[in-house]
Parts: C-alpha cells; structure tokens; sequence
C-alpha cells in the first residue's frame, strides 16, 4: 500500500499510460489506460438492480444511449449491443425512457440470470 | 504586449494600489473576483490597468466570490498564473473553494483584505476573516504597511508557485487602515518586478493534452487521511522556501523581511504580540513605554501559516510578560494568538513569561496608544510581581461594564 509522501500532489490522477495526444488518434478500447482512469475502474458493486436489454423488442433509437449518466449503453455497428455492467450504477433512466411496447430495457434483481430476465419479459400493454 | 508602467521612484499608494501594481506586475493570466469592500479598488484599479493597456492577462468577472474562487482553480488548474482579492463576507463565501484549492495545491495568489464578519454588518478592519482562513490550507502571510503589501504580493507569487511549495497563498492586510491610507512606497520597475517574480511554470496542467491529468478525484477513508497529512507537511516545510523569498528580496531591494518580526527586542522583559497595522502602533508604544523605564518590545508574525512555532518562542524566550492582542472574536475561548504563541512558548521557552490575552478593535475600533501603553504598564505590573495582577482575557476599548474571564 502506498504512503502519503507517493503521491502525487493535489490528488492529481493521471488516466493514461501514454501519451495523451497520441492516444486521441486511437480507438477508445485501444487506448492503454492506467489504474486511476475511471475505465478501468469498476463501480458494478454501487448496483442493486442492473437493466437487461432485450434485442427482439429494440428499435435502435438510442433513446437510452442519450440519456445514460455514465456512457453505460453499448452500442455496435449503429445497433443497441447492451449494457456496459463494470460502469452501469443502475439508476434505470435507460429503462424509463425507452418507448417501445414492451419496453426494450428492463430492470431485473442484480443476481438474476439474463436468460431467464428474457424469460419473464412481459407482453405488448393494450392502451 | 502590455505597456510598461512608468513608476516613480518613490509612489503615494494606499495598500490596495500597492497590491493592484503588484499584480499588474506579476503578469496574470487570471483574474476572477467579486469586488467586496475593502479590497474592492484592487481589482478597480487592476481593471483599470487592463483596459489602459497594461495587462495581457484575462479579468473574469463573476456572480460570487465562490464563483471567483472557482474560477481561479480552474485557472490555475489548467495552467496560468491566477490571482484574486476579497475581504470578509466575501472570503466567507470563498471558503469552501479554499480547501479545494489547497487540496488540488494550485498555486494561486489571493489579496485578503481585513474586515470584520456580519453580523452586525460592518465593513471596517479586524482580523475576523484571516482568522477563518487559518485551517484552510493556504499559507497565510501578514503585512502591516502599503509597502509590505506591495512587497509581498511579488513574494507570494515566488513561494506559491515554487515546485517544492504549489501551496496557494494569502496577502493579508488591515482594511482601511492599510488598504485605504496612502504611504510613499518604493515600488520595483515592471521589468526589475517581473524578473523576481519569474515566468509562470506549469506543473500538471490541465491544457497539457500530451499528459491528460485529473483534478478533483473523491478519496474516502480509504486514502483522504495521506492527502491532507502531504499537504500539511509540504506546508511546514514551505518555511524554507519562504525564508529562501525573503533573502533573495533583501538582496534586490534590501527590504529584508523574517517569520518573526522583533522590536526593541534584544533586552525586552515585556512584549506585545500582535498582527496587521497594530504592530505599527505597538512599535509606537514600545518607545513611548520605554521613555518611562519600561524595557517594551513587540514581536509579529509573517506568516500565520505555516505557523514560526520555534522562531516566535525564539523571539520571546527572555520576556517575563507577554500579551498576545487578538483583533477578532474569540467566541467561546482565549484569541487564537494567546493559544498558538502561548504553547510555542511553553514547549520551547526556557523561562516561563507570563501570558495575557487582550481583544481589542473588532469592527474598526481604534487601538489607541493610550490603550497600548496600559497594556505596557499591566505587563511590567504582571512581570515585577512574577505573576498575573489581572484576569487573562481582557477587551480593550469595549463600552460597557469591563469584560474580563480566565
């Protein structure tokens, strides 16, 4: 464990193990980040309840990508992919404003299996 | 390319214009500040000197003084030399950026203008503010003359900014008896202030995209105890680079300044420790109380934080008797300058001198000679009885039935 007189002064963290500039030409996830960048860190465990994605109901508005707090909706080829779990805290915004019927993001208890979240999606609401 | 300022050799300058040319000098990138009297002409002036073309730096004018605090840690944090002033109510308001501030160690320069704390709303001169000021990080330096606040304006910037320090830092003086009385002060040209001062050096800069840093990082229990305890102890060590400042200013202006400052102190038996412009008047005193047999002198404080724990019993060690005068409202126990000269004092000191507190000119009341001679006269009473001939704490100049405890 560190001691006091290791750290950098003013709690300075330094997010990349290279050079900050040369690192902007690279993809995100080919960047070599340091311990102290918040993507390497994960806050899975701030988490009681985790949202499941459910690909059959998606439009693909990105409605939930927008509104994440924490960048936590993955997304691949212009398609909704899933949730990022190591950043997603689970605060369900994803889910509240996704406008499909049946919604497309649901919240599910953290240990639930995502196969059986799928299982017990529920039907179109008639209005 | 600013303009150069033509000085003259010897200027009439109150304490603010002193610090406004000082600033002007030290070639800012940031200015944020919310004018509050009385430090308000030191950004009116430094406003002045921007638009007349002396300055090249940026005035940000903002909604708060928290919001000038913020913006100067932003500032500084991304990399430019950042400055601001407040006074009272408005240091209030900053408070809670102080400690961010001195937490992200960005060496920023802030002109604290003594005046008293609301309420009763007053704008007058008492040490209410700097006394809030002590635990927030910052060092903390103290001058009692137009000339001192000129001086220490270069110096604060020599010593905030220098890579073993990176600790903001405050310029006291007194409102209104300092900031707003003009002396001849003997400024520095700009090329000779600006060559002391030194070009801004950037450490972790924010704007510094080859190594992308972050500022304001959350630490729990977890680590928040080693950050603060590196803080404090870049802060005592800063002592040496402070003493190492004062040297280098004597040397260019022969102006030489120590922690501890001591008047007619070489034989004294009493003294009076005091801050801001009543050291002055205490100098005044001490001659006068010297005229009638009394062996007086006074002792002062550079820099309130990192606090001369050694140098200032160093000073005292020969006294029988001490006051320690506090210009601001103890609130429910002794002045902070009894508490703090008094245990370096029985820690360090050979002798054991008896100590006093007196609370005095809260709110702009005048310390008159008149009182400062009684406070002369107790002394000697307290040092030829070899022990205290009157309760501890004493208010000077209080209207009312006297107020005394201890």
């Amino acid at each position: 464990m560190k001691g006091w007189n290791e750290f950098e002064i003013g709690s300075v963290l330094f997010p990349l193990n290279e050079d900050g500039m040369k690192a902007q030409e690279k993809m995100p996830q080919e960047r070599s980040y340091t311990e102290n960048s918040s993507r390497s860190a994960s806050v899975a465990h701030w988490r009681v309840q985790k949202p499941v994605h459910n690909v059959e109901h998606c439009i693909n508005c990105f409605f939930c990508w927008v509104y994440c707090p924490d960048a936590s909706i993955l997304a691949k080829d212009e398609k909704m992919s899933g949730v990022d779990y190591v950043h997603c805290k689970g605060c369900g915004v994803c889910v509240s404003v996704c406008p499909t019927n049946p919604k497309s993001l649901l919240m599910f208890d953290e240990v639930e299996e995502e196969k059986d979240a799928l299982k017990k999606w529920p039907q179109k609401e008639t209005k | 390319m600013a303009s150069k300022y033509e000085l003259s050799k010897i200027e009439v300058w109150d304490g603010n214009m002193a610090a406004s040319h000082a600033l002007r000098q030290a070639q800012i990138d940031v200015v944020a500040a919310y004018p509050i009297t009385p430090s308000t002409p030191i950004v009116q002036n430094y406003g002045k000197f921007l638009s007349d073309g002396y300055i090249d730096g940026e005035f940000v004018m903002v909604e708060s003084e928290h919001a000038a605090m913020s913006a100067c840690v932003g500032a500084a944090a991304a990399g430019g030399r950042v400055a601001t002033a407040t006074s009272s109510q408005g240091f209030a308001l900053m408070i809670e950026v102080m400690y961010q501030a001195s937490g992200m160690r960005v060496p920023i320069v802030l002109n604290l203008v003594n005046r008293a704390l609301a309420a009763p709303l007053n704008v007058n001169g008492d040490h209410s503010d700097m006394y809030l000021s002590r635990d927030c990080g910052w060092i903390n330096l103290c001058t009692y003359n137009p000339q001192e606040a000129y001086d220490f304006n270069l110096m604060a910037f020599r010593i905030s900014e220098d890579m073993r320090v990176r600790i903001p830092t405050i310029v006291n003086q007194d409102g209104f008896i300092c900031s707003h009385t003009a002396q001849n002060v003997q400024p520095l040209s700009d090329d000779e202030a600006y060559a002391f001062v030194g070009e801004y050096k950037t450490k972790n800069a924010l704007l510094d995209f080859s190594k992308p840093a972050t500022y304001g990082a959350q630490t729990e229990e977890d680590w928040h105890f080693e950050h603060k305890a590196q803080l404090h102890h870049d802060l005592m060590n800063s002592v040496g680079v402070i003493e190492e400042v004062f040297e280098e200013f004597a040397k260019l202006t022969g102006r030489k300044y120590s922690l501890v400052e001591s008047y007619d102190m070489s034989d004294a038996e009493v003294a009076i420790v005091a801050l801001g412009t009543t050291v002055e008047s205490a100098r005044v005193a001490a001659k006068s109380a010297r005229e009638k047999g009394i062996r007086a002198g006074v002792v002062s404080i550079r820099s309130l934080r990192p606090f001369p724990y050694k140098q200032v019993a160093e000073a005292l060690q020969n006294c029988k008797a001490v006051a320690m005068l506090d210009r601001s409202l103890p609130a429910g126990a002794m002045g902070m300058l009894f508490n703090e000269v008094g245990v370096a004092l029985l820690q360090n000191a050979q002798n054991k001198a008896i100590l006093s507190n007196y609370i005095y000119g809260l709110g702009g009341r005048d310390m008159t000679q008149e009182a400062l001679l009684n406070i002369y006269h107790e002394l000697n009473e307290n040092a030829k009885a070899g022990k205290l001939t009157h309760e501890t704490q004493q208010f000077v100049g209080l209207r009312g039935k006297k107020m005394a405890f201890n």
